[in-house]
């Protein structure tokens, strides 16, 4: 009978030890599916500056809103439970409220766990995201106008905007000012999206893993490996020999027929008229 | 039945005046009070004497706190805290250390006013059966929580965490939030009686080892005078610490609570009408000497 009370107790203890381990299990299974959709960070959430890679970030944080309050422009928030942003973690929207590139960074500094990188001391090369000129049909620069909103509230302006003259083919004889985003200096601060003065920002900050390409590994740019290299690294460029009157060079990199003046007179006169009236007798 | 719903605390009212039946209880909802208020100053008034929340804090700008379960998991997804936030967990860790983990359950913790809601009304709609989880799963939750953390890389703990989700919401906007204030109230009232911060929570479960050997304790070291009422069991949301400490005397058990469970929320102390509990601190062992009026009642 003893014997029999003490199986029992045995048996209700493993089973109630099964009982709590299962349900904690699947507790735990549900917790971290969840997880992976809690944890997706629509595009335009960006993270403060100087924030580690999502996966690191997200471990790193602890969602105390210590950059938030630091932050002078009121551009940080943390989101509440509903919104699209991992719970309680800093974001900021760039068409709401972009970032001012505090040269002391307080954002940063705030941070007690280093989720945001305290090694970023230069405000310039945070990479918050990369500004993208999303939709060329609807930015007014595209049709020959003249905007340039977004170069001038650039932060790093002329180096990570600047303004391409084109050929306008509509008129035939205006130029269109396009902007043009350079990644090597934008910092995704989004001031040129919250100022894009179209009803939706056709210039966009996008996460950089979106926004960029990447060249394969293996690719070479030839004529970068020969300018490293100081010279032709396969068979010699061989000397194009063209088939020109003397004295006159043809550059096939750029400059074109190249009409020296030289020792000797070109083989045709100076004068354009007499070039035009060549074949009419004269020759 | 109505009689003994009204009678728990009623006898401690008699004997010691409303204010003293209540005075720990009304003193810990001051405490939660100035806490929350401190942080919201700053947001709301523009005076930023601490700024953060729960999870992490800064006090006049040079104290750092941080609370040390999150730390831990912050440092079990391979990330190196800065020393703020090693400093700030290691401040707080000290003192809980000192006056018991769980005095963050019943003295900071926000939770503990919506299921301590709960359970009065639970006694007041005097609803019999609710489903009851072991005492221990918590710990199992806790350990989850931390191997989460160590193999998803992600605080995961912390996308549902209701401690810092309410805190946080309070100060920097609730958001859904206010549906978990109602889902935990419901649960606790309906589904499983002070079921939450009593079986369940991982972050008690922390802050319970934290206070295992805790200075701070509560003692019944007047034991003899328990009239058997049974009030501190029915208020108590840890009931099983009581027993050791109160009736242990025949076995030679010290009169301090000792257990990491206990939450030194005082509610014992207030609701004994014969003054059996006070503070105290783990050493001492002692017992208030029997007074004559026991002898003088007997006969």
């Amino acid at each position: 009978m003893a014997m029999q009370r003490t199986n029992k107790t045995r048996r209700g203890f493993l089973v109630d030890m099964a009982r709590t381990a299962c349900g904690v299990a699947l507790l735990g299974t549900g917790m971290s599916i969840y997880s992976r959709q809690a944890t997706s960070l629509p595009a335009e959430a960006l993270r403060p500056p100087g924030a580690r890679a999502e996966d690191d970030f997200l471990g790193a944080c602890i969602r105390c809103g210590l950059c938030v309050r630091d932050c002078p422009y009121d551009t940080l928030k943390l989101a509440e439970l509903g919104d699209k942003v991992a719970m309680g973690t800093p974001y900021f929207i760039a068409r709401e409220i972009p970032c001012e590139m505090c040269p002391d960074i307080p954002c940063v500094k705030a941070c007690p766990t280093g989720a945001l990188d305290h090694g970023l001391t230069d405000i310039d090369e945070a990479r918050m995201g990369l500004a993208v000129l999303i939709d060329q049909e609807s930015c007014i620069a595209f049709h020959g106008l003249r905007c340039e909103v977004c170069f001038n509230v650039c932060p790093v302006r002329g180096k990570a905007l600047t303004l391409d003259m084109l050929h306008n083919p509509r008129s035939g004889k205006h130029a269109l000012f396009i902007p043009v985003v350079h990644s090597a200096a934008c910092t995704g601060c989004g001031k040129c999206e919250k100022s894009c003065i179209l009803d939706e920002a056709a210039i966009k900050i996008i996460p950089i893993h979106l926004a960029k390409g990447m060249l394969g590994q293996h690719y070479r740019l030839g004529w970068r490996e020969k300018d490293a290299a100081g010279g032709s690294l396969v068979t010699p460029d061989q000397k194009h020999s063209y088939n020109l009157p003397k004295d006159v060079q043809y550059d096939h990199e750029g400059r074109g027929l190249i009409l020296e003046e030289s020792a000797t007179p070109p083989p045709y006169g100076t004068n354009p008229l007499e070039t035009l009236r060549r074949g009419k007798g004269g020759l | 039945m109505k009689k003994f719903k009204t009678s728990l605390g009623q006898k401690a009212i008699n004997a010691k005046g409303r204010w003293r039946a209540h005075q720990w209880l009304l003193l810990r909802r001051l405490m939660q009070t100035t806490l929350l208020t401190l942080f919201l100053l700053g947001p709301l008034v523009g005076i930023w004497i601490v700024k953060g929340n729960i999870a992490s804090s800064l006090t006049l700008d040079v104290l750092p706190l941080t609370d040390p379960y999150l730390a831990l998991q912050t440092l079990l997804t391979y990330h190196a805290l800065e020393t703020t936030a090693l400093v700030g967990a290691l401040i707080v860790l000290l003192f809980y250390l000192l006056v018991g983990g769980r005095t963050y359950c019943a003295w900071v913790c926000p939770v503990n006013i919506i299921t301590d809601t709960a359970a009065w009304l639970h006694r007041r709609l005097d609803i019999k059966r609710t489903a009851q989880f072991a005492r221990n799963t918590r710990y199992w939750v806790l350990v989850t929580t931390l191997l989460l953390a160590l193999f998803t890389g992600t605080l995961v703990w912390e996308l549902v965490n209701p401690v810092t989700i309410i805190y946080r919401g309070l100060i920097f906007g609730m958001g859904l939030g206010w549906l978990l204030i109602l889902a935990i109230f419901l649960f606790d009232l309906f589904v499983s009686r002070r079921g939450w911060c009593g079986h369940l929570c991982p972050v008690g479960a922390f802050y319970s080892l934290l206070g295992h050997h805790a200075l701070l304790r509560v003692s019944a070291s007047a034991r003899h005078r328990c009239d058997d009422c049974m009030d501190c069991f029915m208020v108590c949301p840890e009931p099983q610490v009581i027993r050791p400490a109160l009736k242990g005397e025949t076995l030679g058990q010290s009169p301090v609570i000792l257990s990491g469970n206990c939450t030194n929320c005082g509610r014992c102390i207030d609701i004994c009408s014969e003054n059996v509990f006070r503070y105290n601190h783990r050493f001492d062992h002692s017992l208030c000497k029997p007074v004559m009026q026991k002898t003088e009642v007997r006969p």
